[in-house]
């Protein structure tokens, strides 16, 4: 199999609302960005994968108009999901692999910003027997939380020190939108204070992936993509044991996680209460560092989320913080779908 | 730096969607106030039931008739109910497995307040007094005081009803604020003073209207802004033949695209002020402004000569 490495990472300022710019608007510089590290241009990429829903946003085909961004006329080799970027750059991986390409720029965007997000992503659920009864995000996840702490699994001052921690790691982050708990105490949906909500906001990331010889060129320390898989839950919400996460186990088994230990996680958990769920699939003990960045507690660009863990743990590698590092992204209610990647440095 | 510009945006969708053989019986139950699981393989009941085995994949179909009561299994405090919502007052979000299934079903529990809710209780279905097979046939649950029927198990229950649901209708609407960005933002106010103004790509010199903030093909932003037009060139056109719902133009008419004077990309409109059998490529046009403004409400004839086909032809 081919070695296939994250050669390059960047991401937008995340904020609460960036109305002053079309998505576009907030791609572009991200992307080149990206391109600059590498001292690539959008001509040299083999392959663009993105990841972004309309639904966010409410335009219609608005992947197509970020498009214009990578200069994708004449036409280049593109595709989209309508999932985070990280399963974007799923298939750019797999399109590495099958030999058909050498390197390939994966982004990812979403304005939650001109919307009711907590209402928009009800749209998401079952249509026949959940979707009628428009229950929310933070609404699902603290049906899980109640689960959690009734199994003894957790407790709510466990979830406040999770929020503490996350925040404390952001403020070394220039991008995190969230870097204290103010005023978090109060329920949004109990026992969910806000304080254990992801912050609500608009962002954007941009990877380029290269194989082989072309990101050892590219890149100081490649952060090599070891294993990569994901897996979902079955689709009712009460055929799922709420406290654990089946599937994330089985893509890190499947990605060759438990073969070694990892220095680093960057885990999907817009909820405090799912990276307690997480820590246990994953089997994370606490000499992890778990989300250094701060996480998506700290900043939460829907569709972007994900594919930032995978950034910001390529990122260690490639500054030398980090020899081994697993990322983690989600998609659905609770925990629903899961992706798990293991990155390696070379050795310094 | 100019205004943030916004508008109210409204997409709203009346999703129709059919239903397989068990979702049918179902959610027909529901309008019966009969609640159907469905066994698998292995002898568990699932409520609410699906078509496949979530597990093996295997085809279900042997229903059961459950309880109207059942059990919390897990729960969460909603202080502040949402407008689409099945209450309008604080309530708890629920899991309940019903008497007699091996799963529980998401609804809502119309309880007092938090302290009155736990994981364990029991529960009751309240039935909307309107029911038309839909999950919100289920009006929510409430609380059992041990007056509903004692806890049962699954009994065999042939899915049969007269006049069997076979679809629902499930609307939807969201509210968005949008916002055009920097580039369609300077292209709106430039129309509010009746101006035609795209922008030119740094790299390859093209001038894009309606601009978009970046070209196509450097991708780069678009940032220097040049005047076009008024007076452009009709590329292409074709001829209208069906009404528009909702909008007051007599058919036929001729849509067309214009390559406005400077510009290198072409835009569209619609061709007046001659009878749309005597519209050409070539035609030269300019706009004729909405009474109100802010935009070029038809293209008509200048009466100038043709232009010629090599002038316009890398915009075709």
């Amino acid at each position: 199999m081919r070695d296939v490495a994250i050669v390059a990472f960047a991401q937008s300022r995340h904020a609460r609302s960036t109305a002053e710019v079309s998505e576009v608007e907030l791609l572009m510089p991200v992307l080149h960005e990206a391109f600059d590290q590498v001292e690539l241009k959008a001509s040299d990429i083999g392959f663009t994968c993105s990841g972004s829903s309309d639904y966010l946003a409410g335009r219609a085909f608005s992947f197509t108009m970020a498009l214009d961004g990578v200069g994708a006329w004449p036409p280049i080799s593109e595709s989209h999901v309508e999932m985070d970027g990280a399963w974007a750059l799923y298939e750019a991986w797999v399109k590495i692999l099958t030999g058909e390409a050498d390197t390939a720029l994966v982004y990812s965007y979403g304005k939650s910003s001109p919307g009711d997000v907590r209402e928009v992503l009800t749209r998401q659920l079952d249509p026949y027997y959940v979707a009628p009864l428009w229950p929310d995000p933070v609404a699902l996840a603290a049906l899980q939380a109640r689960a959690l702490i009734d199994a003894g699994h957790t407790s709510e001052p466990e979830l406040a020190g999770v929020a503490a921690r996350s925040r404390a790691s952001a403020r070394d982050n220039p991008y995190a939108q969230l870097t204290s708990v103010r005023d978090g105490g109060e329920y949004v949906v109990q026992p969910l204070r806000r304080q254990d909500c992801p912050p609500v906001g608009d962002g954007a990331a941009a990877i380029v992936l290269a194989a082989g010889d072309t990101a050892r060129r590219l890149c100081a320390r490649p952060a090599w993509i070891r294993g990569l898989d994901h897996r979902i839950e079955a689709h009712s919400l009460g055929v799922r044991d709420l406290t654990d996460s089946p599937s994330t186990r089985l893509a890190a088994e499947r990605a060759g996680l438990f073969d070694a230990p990892v220095d680093t996680a960057e885990l999907h958990a817009p909820f405090t209460s799912q990276e307690v769920v997480l820590r246990r699939a994953l089997r994370l003990g606490d000499e992890v560092d778990v989300n250094p960045s701060g996480g998506p507690l700290a900043a939460n660009p829907i569709m972007a989320a994900g594919l930032i863990r995978l950034g910001e743990a390529a990122a260690r590698i490639h500054r030398g913080d980090s020899d081994r590092a697993v990322a983690h992204a989600t998609s659905g209610p609770c925990l629903q779908q899961n992706l798990v990647a293991v990155l390696e440095g070379d050795v310094k | 730096m100019t205004e943030v510009l916004s508008a109210p945006l409204v997409v709203e969708f009346p999703f129709t969607r059919s239903l397989g053989p068990v979702q049918s019986a179902f959610l027909t139950g529901l309008r019966e106030r009969t609640v159907l699981g469905v066994r698998t393989g292995d002898d568990r009941v699932l409520v609410p039931p699906v078509e496949y085995d979530p597990v093996t994949s295997a085809e279900l179909r042997e229903l059961v008739e459950v309880g109207a009561t059942g059990t919390v299994t897990t729960w969460a405090w909603n202080p502040d109910p949402g407008r689409n919502q099945p209450l309008s007052t604080p309530f708890a979000w629920v899991l309940v497995r019903l008497d007699g299934a091996d799963t529980a079903m998401l609804h809502a529990l119309d309880a007092a307040g938090p302290d009155a809710v736990s994981t364990g209780m029991r529960v009751r279905i309240r039935w909307a007094a309107e029911r038309v097979g839909a999950i919100t046939d289920i009006a929510c649950f409430e609380p059992d005081d041990g007056t509903g029927p004692p806890e049962r198990a699954a009994t065999a229950h042939h899915g049969e009803f007269t006049d069997p649901v076979t679809g629902i209708v499930a609307p939807a609407r969201l509210d968005y604020v949008y916002s055009p960005g920097r580039a369609q933002t300077r292209y709106l106010a430039a129309l509010a003073d009746r101006k035609m103004i795209g922008e030119r790509c740094p790299s390859c010199r093209k001038v894009y209207i309606p601009p978009r903030g970046a070209c196509p093909t450097c991708g780069v932003a678009t940032e220097e802004q040049v005047e076009v037009g008024p007076g452009g060139t009709i590329t292409t056109f074709c001829i209208v033949n069906i009404k528009a719902r909702g909008l007051d133009i007599e058919v036929p008419y001729v849509y067309a695209h214009i390559a406005l004077d400077g510009a290198d990309l072409a835009l569209h409109g619609r061709i007046g002020g001659l009878p749309y059998d005597q519209v050409r490529m070539g035609m030269r046009v300019e706009p004729v402004w909405s009474d109100d403004g802010g935009f070029p409400d038809h293209y008509r004839p200048t009466g100038e000569p043709d232009a010629g086909y090599d002038t316009y032809k890398e915009m075709v």
